[in-house]
């Protein structure tokens, strides 16, 4: 029954994307996803988007390992969209100054301004998803912690990142584990059981995983103390790995990107791209 | 947050944020408003921030959220994970009230704390998450805080009974000094 | 005259919530490079004096401590956990914790890291140490891959790369297979030798400390220390019957025999044992007992045809092809080496996993049965005691089961007294699970499922971690239960345990069952006991040392006849 749930987690791998160093991979995406974030440039959106979907064919990753990931994030992306729309029709006539009808009037009309608004929208997704999803499939979760502490992180914070995803797998088998150990004592909590049955199973499950968890914290800081974690300033790690010229070059694309969305916002006097005036 | 953090909160931060993803996973029911949903992960949140104090707390919402987005959603939506973490350092603010680390959780406090966290969630929910929506992506304004009223109001009801009965079971599993001996 | 590390002056400590001291007036020195080996009861303070070591107590642990401690010549209350830390490095009880990294390679490294070592001097050192404990083939594994004696070399690993002064090892053997129990052994013995290092070991399994020698022997009881002498004078003296502890097994055989053992000397090193009179003595001992007889088979109770499992992220197949067959009122014990599948199989008997094959219970197919389904035939005790507990409350978890199964309030109050004495856990019922020693924990969730009385009861290594007393209760109960007509099978990396306790072994190794025997058959095939990391007992040992006919019958009578001085006693 575990493990029927796909999550973005790291591939193994041998492209290019997986070669480049953590931290600079990191970098890139914190700075990029910066430069998609303020800007509603539709020209930037659509270069960064184009850019970033042709990654995602380079970095040898099938769409099988993400394809469930990747329809539920479509799902969840047109949701949204479609509340945008809901809730505030007229929404893009006021940032853009101007107001082509399309399809009917009174609170629920389109128009040709709301379109392009929308169009934006989903660019954003095209731009920020791929590099998120290439970030996660391809950067190990080893290098991620030193990747933190070098871009100024404090080490502390980086590590405790590093025992999160260290943990999770670990309490998400403790979960399961409780609920086979309650269906063992008793519990039935398969497909056999009526729903009111399992909502109450499920519920006796909460509280064994907290008590579990605090125990966890207990005898894992134990541990990491008896091997002198927190002692000094500062901490060497294991799985650093060195920069190459690439990745000072990966690192210098990034701001420039950030650069250019900058340029722009002075360009379009605003975030706003406006082609209707 | 220059101030030195302890082993212990470090562990903290990285097991609660464990559990405020997999608890958001498996643990959350969608209200019917887009993107806004019932989980049992802010219980989770409360829990740290009231035991582990507003480092953690903070951390937990901040790490937790981001992580869960990144790898739900693929997507992270900065303006609620800034709230989240707000919410963890309140959550933390109110535990150096409370005493239930040392195993007192009266009906006094259970009043209090539920106060307290309405009021937070309010804050947080339908005022801080929409603001950072507007202000980061520009979406419009009625919808933004339609979906914060609605995270407020589920987010109070759970985190109000998740957290009332987490805490008192906890309070009283809390050995009092001196309190054990072996019987016959 | 070396120097003192260690010494303890009439030292007491309490933790806080105790309303006893749990250890009382310790008096206890230590010098530099010796060799102590730590033996008592499961829960008489040895997991809490090692914390007295390290600096847990009192920096992490809070309680009241009365008289000197000093550790390095310093006071214990006056020195840093991490001062404490390089002097003292602590391999602890419960491996759940202590594997910290993300993968094996960065786990050794962790205090590496911490003492900001360069990655030059890091590589090769991780390198160095994983070779040391035969782990350097899965550096880049997670923990989640590993098997439990797998872990626990890496958290022998993770600790020796410090190299510190002191090294505390709590229960190093609980999870290892026999042979590499030995090996673990035999590796700390080297690391002493070479360094200089001063070696404590806390451990159940006296004899296969005694593997290698130690130079002193301390004996705890109900957190004071009542014995503290050389492995050959406790070995003569009563001291180790009377709190509980098992000797070595080839000692009580030499008593059985009437062998005066006070005057043998090398008595706790079986390897230099010699002399005539003992072969005589052994000899008529054993021409003096009759032989045995087996048990019949009956009706068939659970069949395995063609099982095959593989977990999801893995590219071997974890079992390959299992067939067999239980026959009710059986005792089966399943043995051999770490990671070979013994855990694996028994998850997915009760169908915690989802394998393919055929699973019949008494000739009806089981496939399509819920877990619910299947425990209420197969009760199973999971090797690891954190994932099984649910309950904050001792009392509560025992009870739970019986509760969920609709049971009377009273007949479920009788039923879980009943269970925790035999557990010897009925005075600690009304505590909270957190205040328990690791063996302790363990107990609790054997009685949660004993308490069930389920048709047939798997239990992953019951013994790890137990002491001789509670372990003989247990084992007695299951053999009262066996008598009933309860079906019990164990997997254990105790070899006397699975000779004394059970009618058939299966050895696996690699996911395969590569013998299915007698026990006593399983332990005289010296391929086989190569082949799945099994040991010979000592007693078998000492048979041939002696150069007895038939050794392999020289042990079936032991055991018979220690069972009936035991039942008398
Ligand atoms: N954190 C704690 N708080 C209160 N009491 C404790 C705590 N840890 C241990 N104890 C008590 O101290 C006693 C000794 O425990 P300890 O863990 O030292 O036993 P042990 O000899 O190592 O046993 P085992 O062989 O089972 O590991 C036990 O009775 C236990 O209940
Ligand atoms: N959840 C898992 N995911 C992937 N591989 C696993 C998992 N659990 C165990 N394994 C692998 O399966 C093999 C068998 O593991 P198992 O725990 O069944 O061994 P075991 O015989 O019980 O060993 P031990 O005596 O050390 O407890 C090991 O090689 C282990 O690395
Ligand atoms: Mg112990
Ligand atoms: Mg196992």
């Amino acid at each position: 029954m575990n493990d029927t749930v796909q999550t973005l987690g790291y591939q193994k791998g041998e492209s290019f994307l997986h070669r480049l160093n953590g931290t600079s991979k990191l970098l890139f995406f914190v700075l990029a996803s910066a430069a998609c974030m303020t800007t509603y440039d539709t020209r930037f959106l659509l270069f960064v988007g184009i850019a970033s979907i042709f990654l995602f064919k380079i970095s040898g990753i099938r769409w099988r390992q993400v394809s469930f990931v990747m329809k539920f994030i479509f799902v969840f992306s047109l949701l949204n969209l479609v509340a945008v729309f809901l809730f505030d029709p007229a929404y893009a006539e006021k940032i853009y100054e101007s107001k082509t009808t399309v399809l009917g009037n009174g609170y629920f009309h389109l128009t040709l301004e709301e379109l392009f608004y929308l169009f934006n929208l989903i660019l954003k997704y095209c731009c920020t998803v791929p590099l998120a999803v290439l970030f996660l499939l391809t950067t190990n979760p080893s290098q991620f912690a030193s990747s933190l502490n070098k871009i100024g992180v404090s080490y502390k914070i980086s590590y405790a990142v590093s025992l999160a995803l260290r943990y999770i797998p670990d309490v998400q088998e403790d979960f399961f584990n409780i609920i086979l150990s309650q269906q063992a004592r008793g519990y039935e909590l398969s497909r056999k059981a009526g729903f009111i049955d399992r909502i109450k199973g499920y519920t006796g499950v909460l509280l064994p995983l907290i008590f579990s968890s605090l125990e966890r914290i207990d005898s894992i800081s134990t541990a990491m103390e008896l091997r002198r974690f927190g002692k000094g300033k500062r901490r060497t790690w294991y799985t650093e790995q060195k920069f190459s010229s690439k990745d000072i070059a990966v690192i210098f694309i990034g701001l420039f990107l950030l650069l250019i969305s900058i340029c722009l916002f002075f360009v379009n006097k605003g975030r706003f791209y406006n082609p209707f005036v | 947050m220059k101030k030195d953090i302890s082993v212990k909160t470090v562990v903290a931060t990285a097991i609660g944020v464990a559990l405020f993803v997999v608890v958001g996973r498996f643990g959350s029911i969608p209200t019917g408003i887009p993107n806004t949903e019932f989980s049992l992960a802010y219980p989770i949140l409360g829990l740290i921030g009231v035991l582990f104090g507003p480092i953690a707390g903070g951390l937990t919402g901040l790490i937790g959220h981001a992580l869960k987005d990144a790898v739900f959603y693929g997507s992270v939506w900065w303006s609620w994970v800034i709230s989240s973490a707000i919410l963890g350092i309140l959550f933390g603010l109110i535990g150096k009230k409370l005493k239930v680390e040392q195993g007192k959780f009266s009906l006094k406090d259970i009043v209090l704390f539920n106060i307290f966290q309405v009021i937070s969630n309010l804050i947080v929910w339908a005022v801080v998450a929409p603001v950072g929506d507007v202000l980061i992506y520009s979406e419009p304004a009625n919808k933004v805080y339609t979906q914060g009223l609605v995270a407020s109001l589920v987010n109070s009801v759970g985190i109000g009974i998740a957290c009332t009965i987490i805490f008192a079971v906890y309070a009283k599993t809390r050995v009092q000094k001196g309190s054990l001996s072996k019987e016959d | 005259m070396r120097k003192k590390v260690i010494e303890f002056v009439d030292f007491s400590f309490q933790y806080e919530s105790q309303s006893e001291a749990t250890l009382k007036n310790i008096n206890l020195s230590i010098y530099e490079g010796e060799k102590i080996l730590i033996v008592g009861a499961s829960g008489s303070g040895k997991s809490t004096l090692v914390h007295c070591l390290n600096g847990l107590i009192p920096h992490l642990y809070k309680g009241k401590m009365t008289g000197s401690a000093k550790i390095g010549g310093k006071d214990l209350e006056s020195q840093s956990l991490h001062e404490l830390s390089f002097q003292t490095g602590t391999v602890l009880q419960d491996t759940d914790g202590q594997f910290i990294g993300l993968t094996v390679g960065e786990d050794i490294a962790f205090a590496l890291e911490n003492d900001e070592v360069s990655q030059e001097v890091m590589l090769p050192e991780v390198e160095k140490w994983a070779e040391k404990v035969e782990i350097s083939t899965h550096l880049t594994h997670k923990p989640q891959e590993l098997s439990g004696g797998q872990k626990q070399r890496v958290s022998m690993a993770g600790v020796l790369i410090s190299e510190s002064p002191i090294l505390l090892f709590d229960e190093p053997l609980a999870n290892l297979d026999p042979h590499a129990g030995k090996e673990t052994i035999e590796l700390i013995d080297e690391l002493h030798k070479q360094t200089n290092t001063t070696v404590i070991i806390v451990e159940h399994r006296l004899e296969d400390v005694l593997h290698r020698n130690v130079d002193r022997i301390i004996v705890v009881n109900e957190g004071e220390i009542v014995s503290d002498t050389s492995p050959d004078e406790l070995l003569k003296s009563e001291t180790l019957m009377t709190y509980g502890i098992r000797e070595p097994l080839y000692v009580t055989a030499m008593k059985y025999a009437e062998i005066d053992v006070k005057n043998v000397e090398n008595l706790a090193d079986l390897r230099y044992l010699k002399g005539k009179e003992i072969k005589q003595k052994l000899e008529n001992w054993q021409g003096k007992h009759p032989n045995l007889v087996t048990k019949e088979a009956s009706e068939e109770l659970l069949s395995l045809e063609r099982v095959n499992y593989r977990y999801q992220n893995s590219q071997k197949k974890v079992l390959n092809d299992i067939s067999f067959q239980i026959q009710k009122g059986e005792r089966i014990s399943i043995v051999g080496k770490n990671g070979s599948g013994k855990s694996t199989l028994s998850k997915v008997i009760c169908g915690f996993l989802q394998a393919n094959g055929t699973f019949l219970w008494q000739k009806k197919e089981i496939r399509e049965h819920s877990i619910k389904e299947r425990a209420e035939k197969i009760g199973y005790v999971m090797q690891n005691p954190n994932q099984m507990i649910s309950k904050t409350m001792i009392f509560d978890e025992v009870a739970l089961g019986l509760k969920l199964r609709g049971v009377e309030e009273e007949e479920i109050k009788e039923r879980v007294e009943k269970t925790l004495k035999v557990c010897g856990l009925y005075s600690f019922r009304n505590w909270p699970i957190s205040a328990l020693s690791y063996g302790q924990k363990k107990r609790v969730t054997i009685a949660a499922i004993l308490v069930l009385e389920p048709e047939m009861i798997i239990l992953d290594e019951p013994t790890a971690g137990q002491d001789f007393r509670n372990y003989s209760e247990m084992m007695n109960f299951l053999d009262e239960l066996n008598a009933q007509g309860k079906t019990i099978v164990m997997i254990t990396h105790d070899m006397h345990l699975m000779l004394e306790y059970s009618d058939r072994t299966f050895a696996m190794l690699d996911g395969e069952i590569l013998a299915d025997k007698l026990p006593s058959e399983v332990l005289t095939d010296e391929q086989l006991v190569k082949k799945a990391n099994l040991k010979e007992t000592s007693l078998f040992t000492l048979a041939k040392t002696f150069e007895l006919e038939k050794p392999e019958l020289f042990v079936q009578k032991f055991i018979a006849y220690d069972r009936v001085v035991r039942e008398n006693e």
